[in-house]
């Protein structure tokens, strides 16, 4: 049998290829809300942009019969709540946190209410890449069965860092995230980076949430995300605001997030409720150990409202 | 192609014609006119609000003149928005910096540029600034984020930056005010250089009159948004330009400062203390640091040298590693029950975020070394009669100005928020006075003030601890004077003995 021939090599298999594939949605809506934080915003509406996407990505996909349709439907919806917050954020005195939450019930409100009758019809999944052809393992196989909305997430990673090293527009961004009276000196309208940021961001969260309904788990419920678009805000400042750290911050989530399914594979049952809160765990450890009271934060944007 | 390559160079003259401002009823400035040859350095005087803001703010467009010319190179302008100034190549330095702190040096000057590539090439960027950077007399780290230059580096970026961008006629508005009196003198001196080889000319906003004889060719004073005396800086003594500045009120009396050697005993006692700095990198180490009743203690030293640390060691807000903290022969935490106590009292720099409540109100504020106190024991419901009653006297007694009680500190300026503090701090029994760079951006009458209440402290008895990075404050003040260098205590003169040379050298420690 082909458990036994790998034996305890299973674990780190299944946690590999689960940290691809859980760490997906991580990625895409992290680096959205770092384009977001580093024009100087924070959208906390992600979540509810996250499970809208899921929803209208399948339902786009379902009925057009296209996965591409459905992961196009839900960056247009995610861009339409990041335009959203954007523009109420626009208005003075108004707060980005306050808002953010409650784009983030509105999303999920409207989702469940949209998503009724998409419970049980059958959507088209999104293709992936089978990298482990060579193996005979099924494991191995089925570890490295890459999605392709993975691979543009990675290349999305390293597309956002070299725009904020070497793009004007890059560089823009990071200035009025920066400092608001340098921008305006510059000649700069922070509002409007700001509010293109933040419908960019909300572009790659929907992105994120299409990819949970189309690839994995692969069917829209209520239940469909496990806090993912809140948890990539402690990931972000894990990540420094850089969205190459993302990547791999992500795939350190989703690491986590596949302890307790790769554990109960090779028959490890005690506990394994324990193992799921694994990723949650980690948020807090992380954010504890990467903190200080004698350093500043290093890499937070200047006008980001938690660090002033 | 840099930007530079392809404008004119060359300093330019400006010249201003009868500007005036009116905001409503009030005139700011009232039929002003100022004549900046090319290539001069020229200094506008003034104390604060006396116009010298609202007349530049005129001259780039910020404002639209109620009436009055300019001329830009003998032709007349008409500039309505800072980016018609730009395009006639005038620019101004900013008294707050205008550099994005997380971005380098490069991308600072980069991305102001308005034609700034969509795409970046490093590599050819900076082929270009090393080039430009080879022409200018200063060199600053351009690969290194903002954050973490010192203020005079931040202010020469200030400067190369108008200078990459082709600007001829420059405004500095306080271009010293941040910076140590060494780190003044070689930027002061460059531009005075760029001045007399052609490239720029400058009009400089300042209330020092030693910067203005030892830098200036003309100088044009302002008064109550009138100008009301010019001419060539050779011509012109201190005392005219006092007078022009000041009218003829007389000076405030100074408190007077007998050195009497007379210092009592020690108050406070920093004992082998051990920190880590800012950067957690290096380490703050006070081997041994006394300050006794009736003596000022100057700190003096070069920004970035563990004086902030120091300070917040001293007021509870950094831990120490090692060592101990006596106060009167006692341990000290600095908790609020050991600071009342002991009576000590602090005034940290820039006042408003160190020791203030910005939102809250002026009587708030001044409350907050004793709103919980009534008597010796506490109280639980705020007095606010009193309170009021308490602010009322303490703000005719610092002569805050303030539009009422109730107004958020914030809305108060600079000198009035340092009066203000220094007001709460000074109130009651003070037995240690914990100072740090009291007269930051300050002006003439202002600092004066506040350095006398400072000696006054002393002469009734208080112990004062004064970390300055103004030397001259320091000289002028201290009974003893201390240099901190490289988080160290380097030297420990009384003033009487103290050789300014000696504390330069021990300042850039070089000795």
């Amino acid at each position: 049998m082909a458990d036994s021939d790998l034996g305890l090599w299973a674990i780190p298999l299944a946690i590999l290829g689960g940290a691809v594939r859980v760490s997906t949605p991580f990625l895409f809506v992290s680096l959205g809300e770092v384009l977001t934080e580093r024009s100087g915003r924070i959208n906390l509406g992600l979540e509810g942009t996250l499970v809208f996407g899921a929803m209208a990505g399948y339902a786009i996909a379902f009925h057009t019969g296209s996965p591409w349709l459905g992961v196009l439907a839900a960056a247009g919806a995610g861009a339409l709540f990041g335009l959203l917050h954007g523009l109420i954020c626009s208005v003075p005195r108004v707060n980005d946190i306050a808002v953010g939450i409650a784009l983030m019930l509105l999303g999920l409100g409207l989702a469940f209410f949209f998503g009724k009758p998409y419970i049980k019809p059958v959507a088209p999944d999104l293709p992936s890449i089978n990298f482990g052809w060579w193996s005979t393992y099924p494991q191995v196989q089925a570890a490295l069965r890459v999605n392709v909305l993975f691979l543009i997430g990675v290349a999305a990673a390293i597309l956002l860092w070299w725009m904020f090293r070497a793009t004007r527009l890059g560089l823009l961004i990071r200035v009025v995230g920066d400092s608001t009276d340098a921008a305006r000196a510059m000649g700069v309208r922070p509002a409007r980076i700001r509010t293109l940021a933040t419908m960019a961001g909300g572009a790659f969260a929907g992105v994120g949430g299409a990819y949970l309904s189309l690839f994995y788990p692969g069917s829209w419920n209520e239940g469909i995300s496990s806090g993912q678009g809140l948890m990539a805000v402690a990931l972000v400042i894990f990540a420094r605001w850089n969205p190459i750290s993302c990547f791999w911050a992500a795939i350190l989530f989703g690491g986590a997030g596949a302890l307790g399914p790769a554990l109960q594979s090779v028959g490890v049952s005690e506990g394994y409720y324990l193992f799921y809160a694994a990723p949650y765990v980690l948020t807090l450890g992380v954010l504890i150990a990467t903190s200080s009271p004698n350093r500043a934060m290093t890499g937070a944007p200047g006008e980001l409202s938690i660090t002033k | 192609m840099s930007l530079r390559d392809r404008l004119p160079t060359g300093a330019i003259g400006v010249e201003t014609i009868g500007m005036t401002m009116r905001f409503g009823a009030f005139t700011a400035l009232d039929d002003v006119s100022i004549k900046v040859a090319p290539g001069a350095l020229h200094a506008l005087l003034g104390e604060n609000g006396a116009g010298k803001s609202t007349l530049v703010k005129c001259m780039m467009g910020f404002y639209e003149a109620t009436a009055g010319q300019m001329l830009v190179a003998g032709k007349e302008a008409r500039i309505t928005a800072p980016n018609a100034a730009h395009a006639l190549g005038m620019g101004m330095v900013y008294q707050h910096f205008t550099l994005v702190p997380s971005l380098t040096a490069a991308e600072n000057l980069v991305i102001s540029r308005e034609d700034a590539p969509a795409i970046i090439n490093w590599r050819r960027e900076h082929a270009n600034l090393s080039a430009f950077m080879e022409r200018m007399p200063f060199k600053i780290p351009l690969d290194q984020p903002v954050r973490a230059l010192s203020a005079g580096e931040k202010q020469k970026l200030e400067i190369l930056k108008q200078l990459y961008l082709g600007r001829r006629f420059l405004i500095l508005d306080e271009p010293t005010s941040v910076l140590t009196p060494d780190e003044a003198d070689e930027v002061l001196g460059h531009v005075r250089g760029l001045c007399r080889a052609g490239e720029i000319s400058v009009l400089m906003i300042t209330h020092k009159f030693r910067e203005v004889t030892a830098y200036a060719d003309s100088v044009s004073v302002l008064r109550r948004g009138q100008l009301v005396g010019e001419g060539a800086v050779a011509e012109l003594e201190h005392a005219d330009m006092a007078r022009m500045m000041m009218g003829d009120a007389a000076a405030a009396a100074s408190a007077p400062r007998a050195k009497s050697a007379a210092s009592g005993a020690p108050v406070l006692a920093v004992e082998g203390a051990k920190a880590a700095d800012r950067s957690g990198v290096k380490s703050i180490d006070i081997e041994d640091l006394v300050v006794r009743a009736g003596e000022i203690v100057g700190v003096a030293g070069v920004s970035g040298n563990g004086q902030p640390e120091l300070m917040e060691i001293l007021t509870g807000q950094r831990p120490i590693e090692a060592g101990a903290i006596k106060v009167k022969g006692a341990p000290y935490s600095a908790r609020r029950a050991e600071a009342r106590a002991h009576a000590v009292r602090y005034l940290p720099e820039e006042p408003l975020h160190n020791a203030c409540a910005p939102r809250m109100s002026v009587t708030e504020n001044i409350a907050f070394r004793s709103f919980d106190a009534n008597g010796a024991s506490d109280r639980f419901w705020l007095a606010n009669g009193e309170m009021r009653r308490r602010a009322a006297e303490l703000v005719t007694a610092f002569k805050v100005k303030t539009t009422s009680l109730d107004s958020p500190i914030s809305s108060l300026s600079g000198g009035n928020v340092q009066r203000a503090t220094l007001a709460r701090e000074l109130s009651g029994d003070v037995d240690l006075l914990i100072i740090s760079n009291p007269c930051f951006g300050l002006d003439f009458s202002a600092v004066a003030e506040i350095r006398d209440r400072i000696v006054a402290a002393r002469n009734a008895g208080a112990a004062v601890l004064l970390i300055s990075e103004d030397l001259d404050e320091i000289l002028e003040l201290a009974d003893r004077i201390l240099v901190m260098s490289e988080g160290r205590i380097s030297y420990d003169r009384p003033a009487a003995e103290a050789d300014r040379g000696e504390i330069g050298r021990h300042m850039g420690g070089r000795a």
